[in-house]
């Protein structure tokens, strides 16, 4: 899951825990959930990088990435 | 005619053959004698005249004069309308209006300037870009291109932005400084692009296709830095600005300087002020991740341990109300076993005694109850009402037999 759809469904899980309706239980599966996506988070961004490319269009229409 | 040399003659030029005066000999004129001349000249060469021109960098003074400049294509020329001369002239002339105004051209000495003093103001029609730029923007609007409803919000972290812009111009370098002073996470991908002249608009809508087909840009800024308003002007077309809107990746636009605002800008899913600006965007430090990251931590755990104490607070409650109850409970019951204590005491071998029965019991005090468990010389124990006897067997007679 990209860092992106990772923060929305925290965001989601947030909001959802706000809810009332939710038994503890639910609660705790949920809370449960949060704590993974976290953790893949903090991975996905370990993996991050600063780059600085530029796009290149092949003659058969593809695309190349050439580092500056 | 010749004349013979003269030594001291010869010395009195220089190489350049320019009169070696002293001092006391040159005729010095003032800056304000030579303006003042310079004035009088100009003022005299040209008549009261009407000119054509369009309006710019119009500035308004407290004092009610009004600066601005007169230009076209070619040329510009200061011109100013004094606060006395302003009851000819209907309203201000906006910003990039196409005027004919009628003056006369002199020189403000205090700025050694030439400056055109106008007397009135005539608009021929708007300003043709400003015109333009509305027809545009009116065809823009009403096919609901420019509704706020439509802008998508950008990624929280775009790993990947493609900058549409010309590769050496001066808001790629001000984008690059801003991605790496704050250490961005992010992977800048240049999309070269001419951005002014014949042909931009044609290379901007190219770059931005293009950036939208590789497919991995999350975002995609396009970029120009400040100039002219012909220099921006590949900003403010319609074709463009369709591009623009049309773009399935979310685009930032970030043209010229925070004042100019351009058809880009507004199909735009995001409006940056500048380059740089666009560039703090996205530039998302590691720091402000994991803060994010923190923050939502935070407020999940918060979230869920409010719920455990308010399920724990339940329980006690519950806790509470069945220790009430149990309390009853024994109180009733404590009741009851009294009452049944009474019945069982009437049942009970003691008041069989009471009544003058004996209970022969063994000495480990088990109940005898048949002749079979005596035998001649055992030792027994006889409990009566009021305490007991020790006693021997003398001998044993089973029911219907002669005793031995």
């Amino acid at each position: 899951m990209s860092f992106e759809r990772q923060i929305t469904r925290l965001e989601q899980i947030v909001a959802q825990l706000n809810d009332s309706k939710l038994d503890l239980a639910q609660a705790l599966e949920l809370f449960d959930e949060g704590v993974g996506l976290l953790r893949d988070a903090h991975e996905e961004l370990a993996k991050a990088e600063g780059t600085l490319g530029r796009l290149i269009e092949k003659a058969d229409g593809s695309f190349d990435v050439v580092k500056e | 005619v010749t004349r013979a040399w003269d030594p001291a003659a010869d010395r009195a030029y220089d190489a350049r053959g320019r009169r070696d005066e002293t001092p006391d000999d040159r005729e010095v004129v003032s800056i304000a004698e030579l303006t003042a001349a310079a004035r009088e000249i100009i003022e005299g060469a040209f008549p009261l005249m009407w000119v054509r021109g369009e309006v710019t960098d119009f500035k308004p003074h407290r004092s009610g004069h009004w600066y601005f400049c007169l230009r076209d294509t070619a040329a510009q020329v200061r011109a100013v309308v004094w606060a006395r001369d302003r009851f000819r002239i209907p309203a201000a002339p906006d910003e990039g209006m196409q005027v004919l105004a009628y003056g006369r051209l002199t020189v403000y000495p205090a700025r050694g300037e030439m400056q055109f003093t106008v007397y009135r103001i005539e608009a021929e029609g708007d300003g043709l870009w400003r015109k333009k730029l509305e027809i545009s923007r009116k065809k823009l609007e009403a096919d609901g291109l420019l509704d706020p409803d439509r802008k998508r919000k950008l990624p929280v972290f775009p790993r990947t932005v493609a900058v549409v812009t010309s590769p050496d111009g001066a808001a790629l370098k001000d984008i690059i400084a801003v991605i790496q002073r704050r250490k961005a996470k992010v992977r800048l991908v240049v999309v070269p692009a001419k951005v002014q002249g014949e042909g931009a608009v044609k290379a901007v809508r190219t770059g931005i296709v293009r950036a939208c087909q590789w497919g991995e840009a999350d975002a995609i800024i396009v970029a120009r830095g400040g100039g002219s308003r012909e220099d921006l002007w590949t900003f403010n077309d319609e074709k463009l600005a369709r591009t623009v809107a049309a773009s399935p990746v979310p685009i930032i636009s970030a043209v010229g300087h925070e004042t100019d605002i351009t058809l880009c800008d507004l199909a735009a899913d995001v409006r940056a002020p500048t380059p740089s600006a666009a560039a703090e965007i996205v530039a998302r430090s590691e720091e402000e991740l994991v803060q994010l990251l923190a923050d939502l931590r935070a407020r999940m755990a918060r979230t869920v341990s409010w719920r455990v104490e308010s399920a724990r607070n339940r329980h006690r409650a519950a806790g509470r109300s069945i220790q009430h109850a149990a309390a009853g409970f024994t109180q009733r019951a404590k009741h009851r076993v009294g009452a049944l204590a009474g019945r069982l005491e009437a049942l009970s071998p003691l008041s069989t005694l009471h009544r003058g029965y004996a209970v022969p019991r063994d000495l480990e005090g088990r109940t005898l109850r048949e002749v079979a468990e005596f035998a001649p010389g055992l030792a027994f124990e006889l409990l009566l009402r009021d305490g007991s006897v020790r006693a021997t067997t003398q001998s044993v007679r089973p029911a219907g037999e002669d005793e031995q």
